[in-house]
């Protein structure tokens, strides 16, 4: 069959072309702007060549924040992955109990995040706060405002559970598109639980666990709204994940230059990793 | 191949009788009419090595009553017994029995050989015993060739049959039953697969129930068909007695194509009549005819064009190669019959007369004996 040749048929993508550019290319253009040259103000530019990248990646302060992060994430990850799939397999199948549970599950997926912040540093507060209160009255001694462990503790624990509804979501969805008769070839194979969980339920559940992984990766290594309300970075420099870092350099000491050279670093560190999780996943996939 | 039959009878040969006893299941807690019921009042003996088919239309309950044989489901009330064993609170393993389903199950991570050792493994048999089986196994079913590939690369037919090979190392099974086993599978490759079925089932002789809604499927696999209309069992019997003796209209009707012809009739003194035409039936003495709904049925292939006989217009004849369906309609309904393809066929109105000896009345659907 021959194609037809019509050249204006381009018109039709000039739409999502506009959308892209002001939401994505122009901000992006600037950034990379920034990241090359020095400013003083009144549109004022002097070119600085790679000198802000170089600043950056020898920078103990990048280092530091870069491994907060890291740290931050893989804590994340390993919790909340193997304890959403627990919570999707102990999930009831039928019943009344199905809509109950996911309604509550979507709960906090639903709660904005700058009032997560603020709900859990109510919360945790240690002189008012019921959970800094009761940890106190039972002889913890807890204060996430100083104390750089109870810090972390308070922000993994509430990303936890904002973000953990999300991996029993999805799991819970993988779970229930398994046909029953798997179910009962395993159970007349006598097959023990774990070994249904190994051979059936993990594999299926597959596809969806590598979305869910790379959405909490992702959402995890840009973490910025809720630490920046709960603790604000601190104590100290504590809790200052990259994205706060950022606009800590950004806005706070007015260093556009750097700020942007670690805007793009950042940005590269999250495309290459979800590029190579996402291909190692999918090469599995067609291995299998 | 020689050597895995003769261990097969010898080692590992168990009789194993199947009874079901007032066999009922519902899946609502509480049941008060008929058709709250999956499985009415089931009474049935499989004998020991028979190919038996369940055959029936969907939802019918042959489902429901082959995963209570399994043990996947808890009867309602009635027992079942494994040779004479009550085995009704059982568990699958316990029962051990194989089961085939609709769509072939397989574990996606596994290869082919360690999928054809699972069920071998879950019951701690030793490696070099269930190397052994799986490669007899794997022989039979031709897969000997893929034996260590993933399982999951191969296609429908393979696939089913892992599902089938997973039954079949276990040698001690009580009984394998088969869920529509060929549902999924290629046109050209079900014959091919029911013919090793049939093949597989002459080879090792074990019990094998095969739930089927197709009645060429049922009809060619199996030396009993037990037929399932509404939760019951309306017959069971040979593919020529449920051809030649339909015990209920159901049996009638979807046994054959096409089915057998229904009409309307009554009793005169003894006699059937169909609207003013008196009709010789194989089951002559009808002296009480204490049924709402009296009816005759007969096959197509047992009626004739004659010079006298119920009168009927013709409506329409189909050419199926080697022979014609004639569709007719007397004034109690339509009725078809099949001619050879160089019969004659009479224009307008004709006179069709049946075959005494395969006409039957029924009563109330059931056959009046």
């Amino acid at each position: 069959m021959n194609k037809t040749v019509n050249q204006k048929a381009w018109f039709f993508v000039v739409p999502v072309f506009v959308l892209v550019a002001f939401n994505a290319i122009i901000p992006l253009m600037t950034v990379v702007n920034y990241a090359f040259q020095e400013t003083f103000g009144n549109n004022v530019f002097m070119w600085e060549g790679t000198r802000w990248f170089k600043q950056i990646l020898i920078s103990e302060r990048f280092h530091a924040a870069l491994g907060r992060q890291v740290l931050f994430t893989l804590i994340i990850l390993v919790i909340q992955i193997p304890l959403g799939i627990f919570i999707a397999l102990n999930m009831p199948k039928e019943g009344i109990g199905v809509p109950i549970c996911l309604v509550l599950m979507s709960m906090p997926l639903l709660i904005p995040w700058n009032v997560v912040g603020a709900m859990w540093n109510i919360f945790a507060l240690p002189d008012i706060g019921f959970l800094g209160h009761s940890l106190n009255a039972m002889g913890f001694d807890y204060n996430f405002t100083q104390q750089s462990g109870d810090a972390w503790f308070t922000t993994i624990l509430m990303d936890v559970w904002h973000w953990t509804s999300l991996v029993v979501l999805l799991s819970y969805a993988g779970l229930r598109s398994i046909q029953p008769a798997y179910y009962q070839a395993a159970e007349i194979d006598g097959a023990t639980r774990w070994a249904v969980f190994r051979h059936i339920e993990l594999p299926k559940m597959k596809k969806v666990l590598t979305i869910a992984i790379l959405l909490r990766f992702m959402d995890s290594f840009m973490i910025y709204t809720e630490p920046f309300v709960l603790t604000g970075g601190g104590p100290g420099n504590a809790t200052a994940f990259l994205s706060i870092d950022l606009v800590k350099m950004a806005l706070g000491q007015f260093d556009l230059g750097p700020a942007a050279a670690m805007s793009l670093i950042y940005f590269f560190i999250v495309l290459t990793v979800c590029w190579v999780f996402y291909n190692l996943m999918m090469k599995n996939e067609s291995q299998l | 191949m020689n050597f895995y039959i003769s261990t097969a009878i010898i080692d590992w040969w168990e009789m194993s009788k199947i009874t079901l006893n007032e066999l009922s299941h519902s899946y609502l807690q509480k049941q008060s009419k008929d058709e709250d019921w999956a499985i009415r009042n089931v009474n049935i003996d499989w004998e020991d090595g028979g190919a038996y088919a369940l055959l029936g239309p969907s939802g019918c309950g042959k489902t429901t009553l082959l995963n209570i044989i399994s043990g996947l489901i808890i009867p309602t009330r009635g027992q079942i017994l494994f040779n004479d064993e009550d085995i009704t609170e059982k568990n699958p393993v316990e029962r051990n029995i194989a089961q085939i389903f609709q769509f072939p199950v397989i574990y996606d991570t596994m290869t082919v050989f360690e999928n054809l050792a699972f069920p071998l493994r879950n019951r701690k048999i030793p490696d070099e015993e269930i190397k052994r089986k799986v490669n007899e196994i794997a022989e039979m079913l031709e897969l000997t060739s893929t034996l260590h590939n993933r399982a999951s690369g191969l296609t429908a037919d393979g696939k089913q049959k892992i599902s089938l090979g997973r039954g079949l190392v276990r040698s001690d099974v009580n009984v394998i039953m088969f869920d529509e086993p060929l549902t999924v599978i290629d046109p050209h490759l079900k014959w091919v697969l029911r013919s090793k079925l049939k093949e597989l089932h002459q080879k090792i002789k074990r019990t094998m129930i095969y739930v089927t809604h197709d009645q060429t499927e049922a009809l060619t696999f199996a030396d009993q068909v037990v037929v399932m209309h509404e939760g019951q069992i309306v017959q069971t019997g040979t593919p020529v007695e449920l051809f030649e003796k339909p015990k209920h209209t159901f049996v009638g009707h979807f046994i054959g194509s096409p089915g057998m012809n229904i009409l309307p009739c009554e009793i005169d003194k003894g006699l059937v009549v169909v609207n003013g035409t008196k009709i010789k039936t194989s089951n002559l003495k009808i002296d009480n005819a204490n049924f709402s709904k009296m009816e005759i049925g007969v096959r197509p292939e047992f009626i004739s064009f004659n010079n006298e006989g119920l009168p009927v217009k013709i409506l329409n004849v189909s050419n199926i190669g080697k022979n014609k369906i004639i569709e007719t309609e007397s004034d109690s309904g339509k009725i078809k019959l099949i001619t050879k393809a160089s019969e004659k066929i009479p224009e307008g109105s004709a006179f069709l007369t049946f075959k005494k000896e395969y006409t039957y009345v029924y009563g109330d659907n059931w056959i009046v004996d």
